[in-house]
C-alpha cells in the first residue's frame, strides 16, 4: 500500500499523489520540541534572570528538559521511511535544508544542557562520590551509582570556593546562551513548516514565533503539572514513609522529608509559575490570532480554501478544542483569584492539549486541502495497528513518544535528583 | 624622476596592478559550461492534442516500475469540465492510467458526478508530470542531498541516500513526489534520464499516439521543442511559486492548477 494512503481519504479534486504524509509524529515533533525549550527557558528564568521566587521548579525544569531532550528527535526518527538512514542527514548535511539545520541547532542545544547540568550538579556529584565511597558495604545499585558519577565527573574533583564560584558563573553563562538557543531550536521547528512554499497555511514568516511562544507555554505547562504530580508522590511518599518508591530516594537513600514543608514549596512554585505562564499564554493567543486575521483581511489567492477548512473542516478543532478548551478555559482559570495546586494543574493539563491540539491545527490542516485549492484531505489516525508503518504513525507510536520523556526522567532523576534542596543550589 | 613623473607613474602602476589581480582570474571550464550547458531538457505539452487517453501513464508505470495498482504515479492527466455557469470540475481517477473512459467525473468521497453535456461549455484533458523546476524547491529542502540536479537541468533522486523524510513530497508545489510502495523512498518523474541521455524519447512521448508530449533540449535551437516555445505562446505551471518550471504548455487555460 501506498504510504498515507491507510489513513487519509479525498474529497473532490485532488492530485493523484497527494496523500496526508506528514501525521502524528509529525505533529509530535513540534509539541516536545516545543516542551524541551519551553522547560529551558522556565530554568533559565531563575539561573539566567534571578527570579528567586522559581528557584525550587528550574532545577526541575532542566532536569525534566533533558530527559525530554532525546524524544525531541524520536518522532522524526519513527516517521522516516528508512530510519536507518537517519544519520545520513549527519553525514551529509544539506545545509539549504531547515531539517538538517536543525540537526545541528539541536546538537549545539544538547551540548549546553548538558555542560549546565554538569555544573549545577557538579558539587553534588563529588559529594556522592565522597560519600558512597565512605561506605564501607556497597549494594550493585549504589556499585553502579559510583561508577556513572565517577565517570561523569570527569575527574573535576575541586570543591573550593574558587571553583564553585566558578561553576555559578558557567551555569549562568551556559542557561543565558541556552535561551536564545532554545528559542532559535523551536523557531527551527517552525521554520521547517513556515518555509514549504508550496503549502498556503504553512507560509508565513510568522510561524517560527508562533512556534516560540507555544513552545514556551506548552514547556512550562508540562513542568508546572508535571512538578505538582511528583511533588504529590513526594508527599504521599512521606507520609507513609515509602521511600523507597522515590527514584532518588531509590538511589541515595532515604532521607526524612517533612510532607508540610512539601506542600508549602510545591504551592509556591506552582502559583509563581503560573503567573509566568500567563504572560507567555497571552503571547501565544495574540500571534495565533494576529495570524487568522491577517490572512482573512489580506485575502490572498489560498485563502479561498484556507476559509473553508478553518471555519468549516476544522472549526471545532481550532476554535472549540484548541483556542475554548485550550486557551480560554485555562486562562480564566489561571486568572480567577485564590489560584490552588490543583487547579493550577488541571489549567496547565488543558493548555498542554490546546498546544497538541495547534501543532495538530497547523500540521494535520495544512494538509487538509489539495494542492489544487479544489479538494480536502481528511486524516483518521490509526488506532489499531495492523502493521510496522500504522503502529509507528498511529496512536501506539504517539503514545510511545509521549511516554518515553517520564520514563528516562525516572531514571534521569537517580543521578541527578531534580528535588534536591541545598543551600548552595544554583 | 620629477615628482610629478613619479605620482603619475605610480597611479598607472597601481591601476595595472588591480587590472591584473581581476584578469588572471582563470575561467574554468566546467563553471562555464555550468553557467551555459550545451543541454537543458524541456518538456512540451499540447493540451489541444491530448485526448486522455492514458496511454502515456501505462507506459511510465512500465517503464519505471511504479506498481501498478499503487495510487500513485510519476506521471498523470487531468480532465476539466467547465460548466456554462462557470463551475469547474475536474478529476483524474486513478491519475487516469486506464484513460477517460466514462463520463461520471470522479469526486472521491463526494462520489460520482455526471454533468448534462448540455451544461458543458469547455472541456479538455492536461498531462501533468514533473516540471523540473530551475529553482526546485524539493533539492533546497532535502536534508541530505537525495534529491539533486543535474547539470541538464533534471532533478533526481538517489535511492540508495534518500532517508524518505517526505520533506520534499511537502516542497513541491506541483505535487508531483510520492513515496515508492515498495523502495520507501521519494519518487518522481525524472523524464526517464535513463532514455534520454541515450537519446531516446521519454516512454510517456513515445506511448503518446496524439503527439501531445514531446522532449528536447532548450538550448539547440533547431529541436522542435526549443522552436516551439521560442516561437509560441506557451505557460507554465504555478509561476508564482517562483521555481521556473521548464514542463511548457500550448493551450494552458486559467482554471487547470
Amino acid at each position: 500500500m501506498v504510504h498515507g494512503e491507510f489513513w487519509t481519504i479525498k474529497d473532490l479534486f485532488v492530485l493523484p499523489n497527494e496523500y496526508v504524509y506528514w501525521s502524528i509524529q509529525i505533529v509530535l515533533y513540534p509539541y516536545m520540541t516545543g516542551l524541551v525549550a519551553g522547560a529551558f527557558v522556565l530554568s533559565s528564568l531563575y539561573h539566567v534572570f534571578g527570579v528567586e521566587k522559581l528557584k525550587q521548579i528550574a532545577r526541575f525544569a532542566l532536569v525534566f528538559s533533558f530527559a525530554l531532550l532525546p524524544v525531541a528527535m524520536m518522532p522524526l526518527m519513527m516517521h522516516l521511511q528508512q530510519p536507518l538512514r537517519g544519520t545520513n542527514v549527519l553525514m551529509t548535511p544539506h545545509f539549504t535544508s531547515a531539517i538538517s539545520a536543525f540537526g545541528i541547532v539541536f546538537m549545539t542545544y544538547a551540548c549546553i544542557v548538558g555542560a549546565e547540568i554538569w555544573f549545577v550538579y557538579r558539587k553534588f556529584i563529588v559529594d556522592s562520590i565522597h560519600r558512597l565511597q565512605a561506605k564501607s558495604s556497597r549494594g550493585p545499585g549504589e556499585s553502579l551509582l559510583l561508577l556513572i558519577y565517577k565517570v561523569i565527573s570527569l575527574g573535576a574533583m575541586d570543591l573550593s570556593k574558587e571553583a564553585l564560584e566558578a561553576d555559578h558563573k558557567a551555569v549562568k553563562f551556559l542557561a543565558g546562551l541556552g535561551i536564545p538557543v532554545a528559542c532559535f531550536l523551536h523557531g527551527y521547528a517552525g521554520f521547517i513548516f513556515g518555509s514549504v512554499k508550496a503549502n498556503a497555511l504553512w507560509m508565513t514568516p510568522l510561524m517560527p514565533v508562533i512556534f516560540i511562544c507555544s513552545a514556551v507555554v506548552s514547556g512550562i505547562a508540562l513542568c508546572i503539572i508535571s512538578y505538582a504530580v511528583f511533588m504529590e508522590l513526594r508527599k504521599w511518599a512521606a507520609r507513609r514513609n515509602k521511600h523507597y518508591f522515590l527514584p532518588d530516594a531509590l538511589a541515595h537513600g532515604s532521607s526524612a522529608v517533612d510532607p508540610e514543608h512539601l506542600r508549602s514549596v510545591q504551592g509556591h512554585e506552582v502559583k509563581m509559575t503560573s503567573k509566568y505562564l500567563l504572560i507567555f499564554m497571552t503571547l501565544a493567543i495574540t500571534l495565533e490570532l494576529l495570524d487568522i486575521i491577517f490572512r482573512g483581511y489580506t485575502a490572498v489567492k489560498s485563502w479561498d480554501i484556507l476559509r473553508d477548512v478553518i471555519y468549516e473542516h476544522d472549526f471545532v478543532k481550532i476554535f472549540v478544542l484548541q483556542y475554548g478548551i485550550g486557551n480560554v478555559l485555562p486562562f480564566l482559570m489561571l486568572l480567577a483569584p485564590r489560584l490552588t495546586t490543583r487547579r493550577a494543574a488541571l489549567a496547565c493539563l488543558l493548555v498542554l492539549f490546546g498546544v497538541l491540539m495547534m501543532r495538530w491545527n497547523v500540521v494535520i490542516g495544512g494538509q487538509a486541502f489539495s494542492l489544487t485549492f479544489a479538494g480536502f484531505m481528511h486524516y483518521h489516525l490509526p488506532i489499531i495497528p495492523h502493521d510496522m508503518e500504522t503502529f509507528k504513525e498511529g496512536l501506539g507510536g504517539a503514545l510511545l513518544v509521549v511516554s518515553t520523556p517520564f520514563i528516562i526522567f525516572y531514571f534521569l532523576n537517580m543521578i541527578f535528583p531534580a528535588f534536591l534542596e541545598e543551600k548552595e543550589a544554583h | 624622476m620629477k615628482r610629478r613623473d613619479f605620482l603619475k607613474n605610480s597611479l598607472v602602476f597601481v591601476s595595472g596592478a588591480s587590472v591584473c589581480a581581476s584578469a588572471l582570474e582563470f575561467l574554468d571550464p566546467r563553471e562555464v559550461l555550468a553557467a551555459n550547458p550545451e543541454v537543458r531538457w524541456a518538456f512540451l505539452v499540447n493540451t489541444h492534442k491530448c485526448v486522455g487517453c492514458g496511454f502515456c501513464v501505462k507506459a511510465c508505470k512500465i517503464e519505471n516500475e511504479v506498481p501498478f495498482e499503487a495510487n500513485v504515479t510519476r506521471t498523470w492527466v487531468e480532465r476539466y469540465v467547465i460548466k456554462r455557469d462557470g463551475e469547474v470540475v475536474m478529476d483524474s481517477p486513478k491519475g487516469a492510467r486506464d484513460g477517460f473512459t466514462s463520463k461520471e467525473l470522479d469526486q472521491g468521497a463526494s462520489g460520482m458526478r455526471r454533468i448534462p453535456d448540455e451544461e458543458i461549455s469547455q472541456a479538455f484533458f492536461v498531462p501533468k508530470l514533473c516540471n523540473q523546476c530551475q529553482n526546485p524547491p524539493c533539492v533546497q529542502v532535502c536534508p541530505v542531498g537525495a534529491t539533486y540536479q543535474t547539470g541538464d537541468g533534471v532533478v533526481l533522486v538517489d535511492r540508495s541516500w534518500c532517508i524518505g523524510c517526505g520533506y520534499c513530497i511537502m516542497g513541491c508545489p506541483y505535487g508531483v513526489r510520492f513515496f515508492h510502495p515498495v523502495e520507501k523512498v521519494a519518487e518522481k518523474c525524472n523524464f526517464c534520464y535513463h532514455r534520454i541521455t541515450k537519446g531516446m524519447n521519454t516512454a510517456c512521448v513515445d506511448a503518446c499516439p496524439f503527439g501531445a508530449r514531446l522532449i528536447g533540449n532548450l538550448r539547440d535551437p533547431d529541436d522542435p521543442v526549443a522552436k516551439a516555445v521560442m516561437t509560441q505562446r506557451v505557460g507554465v505551471l504555478r509561476d508564482e511559486y517562483g521555481t521556473k518550471p521548464h514542463v511548457f504548455y500550448i493551450g494552458l487555460n486559467k482554471e487547470v492548477r
